[in-house]
Formats: C-alpha cells, structure tokens, sequence
C-alpha cells in the first residue's frame, strides 16, 4: 500500500498514523461504557475524525454483524485494515480490547479476593438481573432489523428451544437453522431454473 | 501447560460460535466452563458475564476473567488471544474479498438467513441465563424494568444495571 492520500477510499482526507489510530480505539475501548459500542464507533469514526462516510460505516456494521466474532472487535479489524492495512487492523483492535482485558483481570483477582462476600454477591446477582434485561432489548433490536417474514420467526423459535430447551450443541443448531434459513432466502428467479414458491 | 491449552481450545471454540453477537455463545460457554472443565460455578459464570456488559470495549471481555481465574495473568492472556485471534484473522480476510461479494446472489441469503439464526441463539442464551439470574419475583421485575427502560428511552445501560445491583444488596439487607 502506498502513502499517498489519493487512494480509491471514499474518504479522501490524508490517512492516519498508526499511532493515532491506536490511540483512536484505545480511547474508545476505554470509554464505551454500557455495552453499546456501535454508537462509539460512529461518534467517533465518522463524526469525529471523518474517516468514513455513513454508507461505509453501515456496510462494514453489515459485515461485522454476519461475520463470528463481537461487533467491537470486527469493526475494529475493518476499519483498521481499510486505514493502513493489516497493522492498522492489529492496532485497532488491540486499542479496543486492552482496557476492558485490564479491567476483567484486575476483576477475576477482586473476585477471589471478595467473590464470597455476601454483599459482593447480592450485587452482582442483581447486576445480572440487569444484564438480562439489557440482552433482550439487544436481541429485540437485532431482531426488528433482520426478521421480516414469518419463516424468520420460526427460525428463530426452533433454534432457541433446540439449544435451550432440548439441550442441542450450538454448532449443531448453528448448522441445522443456517442451512435450512439461507436455503428459504435462497436467490431465486432468472437462471436457476426453480421457480419461486413463495 | 495443559490449562493453558484447555483455555486456547475452548475460548477459539466458542469465538467461532459468536455469529450476531457474543451472547450467541453463551450455551456452550455454560456447558464448556462450568459442566466440562469446572473452572467456574454457574453463579460466578453469571457474575463474570454481568460484569462483562459494565465494562468498557467489546462486552465479552469476561473471558479474559475465566483465563486469569483458572491459570493467573498467562490464563488471561491465552483466552484473549485465543478468543479474539481465529475470527479475528477471518474477518480480516473476508473484508479483503467482500467487495467482490458484493455481487454474489447467495450473499443477501446468508446474511438474511445467519440474522434469524443468530436471534434464535441470543434468545437461547437469555433463557438459560435467566434460569440463573431471575431466581424469584424480585429479580424478573429487576429484569423487566430494565428492559422497558432500555427499549423507550437512550439512556446509557451501566446506569441502570449498577442501579439492578443496588437493588440487589437493598434487598440483602432488608
């Protein structure tokens, strides 16, 4: 890749350094609070230091959310990787994970230190209360975006009482309900030779 | 040294199953940790993961916990790499050739039909969380609350999941 700033990127501003785009997601993944990442992202990538428009925010979101792994750290790798390449992507992403990691460790020692204080405990108990009620609205949201059909629906039931219920390995059920949902979205029409049955 | 690999194993296991978000993962992260390995009980599992969501970046950084309870600071590093390496490597790659996806007729299919999946396993994960933390009245109204508050308006969610936790040692006391 070549320093010029005349690439083929949409945004065509001069690109960062590597250092600031460490500093960037290190300030980020010390500062998001509360889980909702995304909204960090854009503050941060398209408003503040313009590095992408909107219309390649949202695709590279698209990406991240289809893609195994977090949001967090899949749009840091894009992102990354679009700025200054494959170190742009490591720098990213380690900005984005290095606080929390400190913080979960300095936790997981805070833990065997206090864990069995009955204090400790009913905070945290009522902590997870919380965090369940947080997981639904996420799920709700995630689900008002890509459910349009009934199918969809049933999908997402059969998968959910597979593994919960009936006790079904994700991967198996991961397999199973991937087959049988990209199969009913399957591309149909010119070519293929099998009408729609919709 | 065989901890070490245990923990590489599974967190490299379960980031893969992390399609739509890291609560998709949470089943087998139950199964591995606290059934298979004992490295956790399912309280202290649920408190890791609740703690996980306060904290700031990616709000799966609970796994980093588990390494550092299980094998001290080395634990905590083998599970952030090996958590955060094997997808990390296949997005990356993807992103590189996505653009010449774009075209692909299957590519609306799988990104449609992975979105109901991974919905279906979040919701898997919040029933089996919920067996462990809505254990009376208290804790489902706790839960409830907290939902609709989130769903109506923008608030930040640390407040009022510090505030659950409030509720919590109020209820210890009285």
């Amino acid at each position: 890749m070549s320093e010029t700033s005349s690439s083929a990127d949409p945004s065509s501003g001069p690109r960062p350094s590597l250092g600031r785009i460490f500093w960037v997601f290190l300030v980020m993944g010390a500062t998001s609070l509360g889980g909702g990442v995304v909204g960090y992202l854009r503050t941060a990538l398209v408003v503040r230091n313009n590095w992408l428009d909107d219309i390649t925010f949202v695709e590279l979101l698209s990406i991240s959310q289809t893609l195994p792994g977090l949001n967090a750290t899949n749009m840091s790798i894009l992102v990354g990787d679009r700025l200054r390449g494959a170190w742009g992507a490591l720098l990213a992403t380690l900005g984005m994970c290095l606080p929390g990691a400190t913080l979960m460790t300095a936790a997981a020692y805070a833990y065997g230190i206090g864990g069995d204080d009955p204090w400790s405990k009913a905070f945290l108990h009522g902590i997870a209360a919380g965090a369940l009620g947080l997981i639904v609205v996420v799920m709700v949201q995630l689900g008002s975006r890509v459910l349009k059909g009934i199918a969809d629906y049933v999908i997402v039931l059969a998968t959910a009482a597979a593994v919960a219920l009936f006790g079904v390995q994700v991967p198996y059920a991961l397999i199973a309900a991937g087959i049988v949902a990209i199969w009913w979205h399957r591309p149909r029409g010119k070519g293929t030779g099998e009408g729609p049955r919709k | 040294m065989k901890q070490l690999g245990d923990i590489a194993g599974v967190f490299a296991y379960l980031s893969l199953l992390t399609v739509g978000g890291g609560m998709a993962a949470f089943p087998e992260l139950k199964t591995l940790t606290v059934d298979t390995y004992h490295w956790v009980t399912f309280p202290e599992m649920l408190h890791f993961y609740s703690l996980g969501q306060l904290a700031p970046g990616p709000n799966m950084m609970m796994v980093v916990s588990i390494g550092a309870v299980v094998a001290g600071l080395p634990g905590a590093a083998v599970a952030l790499i090996a958590f955060f390496l094997p997808t990390g490597i296949l997005t990356w790659a993807i992103g590189r050739i996505w653009t010449h996806l774009a075209t692909w007729r299957w590519r609306p299919a799988i990104q449609t039909g992975l979105g109901s999946v991974s919905v279906g396993l979040v919701l898997a994960g919040a029933i089996i969380m919920g067996r462990g933390a809505v254990t009376n009245a208290l804790y489902a109204a706790v839960a409830i609350v907290v939902f609709f508050l989130l769903l109506k308006t923008k608030i930040n969610p640390a407040y009022p999941i510090v505030a659950s936790g409030l509720v919590g040692v109020l209820a210890h006391w009285l």
